[in-house]
């Protein structure tokens, strides 16, 4: 039995720079979302809830980077108020796509999209969670998977650590029986780079992974690109196959900046 | 001399993304009403720039994790536009239950969870379960039919990966979809009941003069395709988009806020539009309820959204499962075509209304200018308007009541923040 059965986990969710997916997962556990709210309390959650219960908080989930210099003020008071502090998806644990800037000229992205770039306060750099403020867990996932996401949870409210896979996308497409298309057909698949977690979905679709769970566990990156660059397959398609939801991850950020010689903002670049 | 009184919400609550509202007044008289939209800027269009097109449906999905098909969609369209490809039948009906699926889920989400609460002075769905057990049940197993719908066609729900330029990657197995037949058979059923209990709810009386703008087809509900239609007798192909409207940046908003190029005026898109515009498309069942709850067209009345959202789902169920019941695999699961230098274009329905893509490729494939036009920036000049409208009726209320007052209109609108940056602080100032 619990030990904090008697009062409920507060629990947390906040948003940075994000397309809402990730939280959104929690809403998606359509079987277990009412049991969750029966085992702690919601005690921050705006997109699902009016209710705002001061802090501090047993459990925060953050989504999304650091873009704005108020952000990066934001997540200081956010982990003072935070117990244990869980990063969710792409976004928050390593930049996710809107790091895409950290190649680019930031002022020029500023100019192509608004007309009046000064009324706009953003920084030139997207920036993960971690690189501001200690972080507990990281779940990665462009989106999360919403089974793991219940299984942290869970284990916190047993007072147990969670676990989370330390293998890559490769022993989950062994274990869904699909056919390798990288062997079988010269596909260019990231999952040998790439951490488990998704359930191998994009090769069962006939398609390479594209990486939305973040560099494996020991990755060897150089290898496998090298394997990929020798059968023909160009640094111009590898690219963006690197350079994506996880793009500002070091192992891909270094790899696909030695594919291209261009090097991207130091991690907490203005 | 009046004091001057400030109201603000700081954080617009049960909406996707992040927000507020300010409004200051001086005596009854509004000095400023800003909704501002304050969603750190992500700069899509700007780093879609150089990149391959067959991955610009899979980049546009992290727009929105609410309604990624919307945009995956929209910009397969405006690609295969781009490079004359034209889909078989079979593609185009698996889109359409693509479709479905995103809005039985996106729509049920917001009736059940985000809006509902409203009604009955709850402050989230949760807590709405425990007065409704059994339909807030009921709408979480109907949102998870979406779900699974969009699972096995896309192979999730958030940020489906299957969707090509031309097509799927891999076209399903018949059993894959067979096998939701029995679940969409009781959703039918369901999504009618639902709508049933959210006719009954006590709506405001409200009526709003707006311009509603919608895609309208000849022969189906919108959803992928259609001309652009106006209840002010607009009529135009979706590639003349940009000469009829255009956006603009204002101080208070991260997101740009879309208006009539000649007018400046504001217009509404969402299913309230589109069920005004559409209303003899929607399904037999969807109609016949209709009828039953006694919703008509013309209906101007923002509050009822909430119904016209309903209508909607029960229709993309009795599409879904036509669509299910008649499935064949075939082969090929795409179109290629081969690359060249070109401009396209195209027009959708995302569950919040009109999404509207532009795009410039090179000889490479390669992306080299994007434009996209989401729909809650497309809303947030008429919701700052309705707001207008609506708050001499509020002005009597405490600071906290006008607040929470506003947050109601404005959720009337589903309005998706992450997505028109690319929602709501409320401050009111009483003056
Ligand atoms: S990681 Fe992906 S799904 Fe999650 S918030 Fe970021 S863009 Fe959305
Ligand atoms: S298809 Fe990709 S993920 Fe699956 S085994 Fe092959 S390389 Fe690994």
């Amino acid at each position: 039995m619990s030990h904090l059965a008697e009062s409920k986990l507060k629990l947390a969710v906040f948003k940075f720079a994000s397309c809402d997916g990730c939280q959104l997962s929690l809403l998606d556990c359509e079987d277990e979302l009412l049991t969750v709210a029966g085992l702690v309390e919601i005690a921050y959650f705006l997109e699902a809830s009016s209710t705002i219960v001061k802090g501090p908080y047993d459990i925060t989930l953050v989504e999304g980077s650091i873009t704005t210099p108020h952000d990066q003020q934001r997540i200081q008071e956010i982990r003072r108020q935070s117990k244990i502090l869980i990063t969710i998806g792409a976004c928050a644990t390593s930049g996710g796509i809107q790091a895409l800037r950290n190649w680019g000229d930031h002022q020029e992205f500023l100019k192509a999209v608004y007309a009046r770039p000064d009324y706009i306060s953003s920084l030139a750099s997207s920036t993960a969670i971690a690189d501001h403020v200690k972080v507990e867990y990281e779940l990665r996932g462009c989106p999360i998977n919403r089974h793991q996401l219940l299984d942290v949870i869970r284990s916190l409210l047993a007072g147990s650590k969670p676990r989370l896979p330390a293998y890559g996308v490769c022993v989950e497409c062994k274990l869904r029986g699909t056919v390798c298309i990288a062997v079988a057909r010269g596909v260019p698949c990231l999952g040998p780079l790439t951490q488990a977690g998704c359930g191998a979905i994009c090769p069962a679709y006939d398609r390479g992974c594209y990486t939305c769970f973040g560099p494996a566990y020991q990755a060897n990156a150089r290898s496998l690109i090298q394997h990929y660059r020798s059968q023909g397959i160009t640094g111009d398609s590898l690219i963006p196959l690197l350079r994506n939801y996880n793009a500002h991850a070091p192992e891909f950020r270094d790899i696909s900046s030695r594919l291209d010689g261009k090097f991207p903002l130091p991690m907490t670049g203005t | 001399m009046t004091p001057s009184r400030t109201i603000q919400v700081n954080a617009l609550t049960r909406v996707e993304g992040e927000g507020g509202l300010h409004i200051r007044l001086k005596g009854n008289v509004i000095e400023d009403l800003q909704l501002a939209i304050y969603e750190p800027p992500r700069f899509f269009e700007a780093f879609l720039r150089g990149r391959p097109l067959n991955e610009v449906p899979d980049v546009v999905a992290r727009i929105c994790g609410i309604c990624p098909i919307a945009y995956q969609m929209t910009a397969v369209h405006a690609m295969e536009n781009a490079l004359s490809i034209t889909v078989p039948h079979e593609i185009r009906q698996l889109r359409r239950l693509l479709y479905c699926g995103e809005w039985i889920e996106s729509h049920v989400l917001h009736v059940h969870l985000l809006h509902a609460p409203d009604y009955f002075g709850c402050t989230s769905g949760i807590q709405l379960a425990e007065r409704f057990p059994q339909e807030v049940t009921r709408g979480l197993r109907l949102k998870k039919h979406g779900n699974e719908l969009l699972e096995i066609l896309g192979g999730r729900a958030i940020h489906p990966i299957n969707v090509a330029v031309g097509g799927f990657y891999r076209v399903p197995r018949r059993e894959e979809l067979a096998r939701l037949i029995p679940d969409f058979q009781w959703g039918l059923e369901a999504a009618v009941a639902a709508t049933r209990w959210v006719a009954a709810f006590p709506i405001p009386e409200m009526s709003r003069p707006y311009d509603m703008v919608a895609l309208v087809h000849p022969d189906e509900y919108p959803m992928n395709e259609g001309n652009i239609c106006s209840t002010t007798g607009l009529n135009l192909p979706f590639d003349e988009y940009e000469n009829v409207f255009e956006e603009e940046q204002v101080q208070h908003s991260t997101a740009l806020h879309s208006v009539y190029k000649q007018t400046r005026a504001c217009y509404h898109v969402g299913p309230l539009a589109r069920v005004n515009l559409n209303f003899d498309m929607l399904s037999p069942m969807a109609q016949q309820v209709a009828a039953e709850v006694g919703f008509t067209v013309p209906c101007n009345n923002p509050f009822q959204s909430i119904i016209a959202r309903c209508l909607e789902v029960v229709h993309a169920y009795e599409e879904a499962l036509d669509i299910l019941q008649n499935y064949r695999p075939f082969a090929p699961a795409r179109q290629n075509a081969a690359y060249q230098k070109a401009e396209g274009c195209a027009a959708t329905e995302a569950p919040r209304g009109l999404i509207y893509h532009r795009y410039q490729v090179d000889e490479q494939g390669k992306v080299t200018f994007a434009k996209i036009v989401p729909p809650t920036s497309q809303n947030q000049r008429q919701m700052e308007d309705d707001l207008r409208e609506y708050l001499p009726r509020l002005i009597h209320l405490a600071d906290a009541q006008v607040a929470s007052e506003c947050e109601r209109l404005i959720r009337c609108y589903d309005p998706c923040i992450s997505c028109s940056t690319h929602f709501l602080k409320l401050t009111v100032d009483r003056g």
